[in-house]
C-alpha cells in the first residue's frame, strides 16, 4: 500500500457530529467521508465538523466529493466546518471558494465553540 | 548549476503519491519551505491525475522530470496520450459546481493557483505540463 488508506471515526453529539479522518482524501477516501456524513444525516444530524488533522494529502477528486457533502448539508439547512487543515489544504479550499459555504477553524475545540 | 531527477510511473491510481515523495526530497534539497513543498505536492498530484484519468495513453505511463535551476524548481509532466485543448477547459466556479451533478474539473485551477507558473503544451500526440516554483 502506497499511502495509508483513509480511516475515520465519527462522534455524534447533541448539536453536531465530528468526523475525524486519517490518510489520503482521494476518491475512495472521499466516499468514506460522504458515507459517514450521510449515515449521520439519516440520524438527524445537520451540523458537521470534519477534522482533517491526520489527513495531510488530498486531491481534487476527494474535494469534489466534499462539495457533494456540502450540497447535501445546505439542502438540510445545516452547516459544515473543517479543522486541522494544513496551510496548503486551507489555501486550496479558499481558492476553490469552499469557504463561501463552510468555515475553517484551526482546532476542533474552536469549531465546537463556534457551533455550541 | 542544473541538476535533474527523472522518473516514470505506471498509470495506476495512487502512484501520484510516489511522485510527491520524490518531489519533497528534491524540494527539501533546494531548501524550499514546508508550505511551498506541500503546494508543489498537491499541484503535482493534480498534474499526474490529469494524465492518469484523461490522457488515454496506450503506453499507460507518466514521465516526470525535476530540474533544479538555481533557486527555481521546474517540474515537467509528460504523457503520450490523446491531448486536450486547455483553452476549452471552463474555469470552475463553486456557485455552479455546488448545484451541478458534476462537481469535478478543478485540477488545472489548483495547479495554476499553487505554482508560480504552469505552461501546458498539448496536442494529439500527448501533453506536456511545465510547472515552476521558486524558493
Amino acid at each position: 500500500m502506497l499511502e495509508q488508506e483513509l480511516t475515520l471515526s465519527a462522534r455524534k453529539e447533541d448539536k453536531y457530529s465530528v468526523i475525524t479522518t486519517e490518510g489520503y482524501i482521494n476518491n475512495p477516501g472521499g466516499e468514506k467521508i460522504a458515507l459517514a456524513c450521510y449515515q449521520l444525516m439519516d440520524q438527524g444530524c445537520k451540523h458537521f465538523i470534519l477534522n482533517f488533522s491526520q489527513s495531510k494529502v488530498i486531491n481534487s477528486i476527494g474535494i469534489s466529493i466534499l462539495i457533494e457533502i456540502i450540497e447535501k448539508v445546505l439542502e438540510l439547512k445545516g452547516s459544515l466546518c473543517f479543522c486541522g487543515l494544513t496551510n496548503t489544504i486551507a489555501k486550496t479550499f479558499r481558492i476553490m471558494g469552499l469557504t463561501q459555504y463552510t468555515q475553517i477553524f484551526s482546532t476542533e475545540e474552536e469549531a465546537i465553540k463556534a457551533l455550541s | 548549476m542544473e541538476d535533474e531527477v527523472t522518473l516514470t510511473i505506471p498509470m495506476h491510481h495512487d502512484m501520484e503519491l510516489e511522485v510527491t515523495r520524490i518531489a519533497a526530497s528534491v524540494a527539501e534539497a533546494m531548501r524550499l519551505d514546508k508550505d511551498k513543498i506541500d503546494e508543489i505536492k498537491l499541484a503535482l498530484i493534480e498534474a499526474c491525475l490529469n494524465a492518469i484519468e484523461h490522457s488515454k495513453s496506450e503506453e499507460k505511463k507518466v514521465h516526470i522530470k525535476f530540474k533544479m535551476i538555481g533557486d527555481r524548481l521546474e517540474i515537467i509532466i509528460k504523457d503520450y496520450g490523446v491531448g486536450f485543448d486547455p483553452s476549452k477547459i471552463k474555469e470552475p466556479k463553486i456557485e455552479e459546481k455546488i448545484k451541478s451533478p458534476s462537481k469535478r474539473g478543478w485540477g488545472l485551477k489548483i495547479m495554476r493557483s499553487l505554482m508560480d507558473s504552469v505552461v501546458i503544451n498539448s496536442h494529439k500526440g500527448g501533453t506536456k505540463i511545465v510547472m515552476t516554483k521558486r524558493r
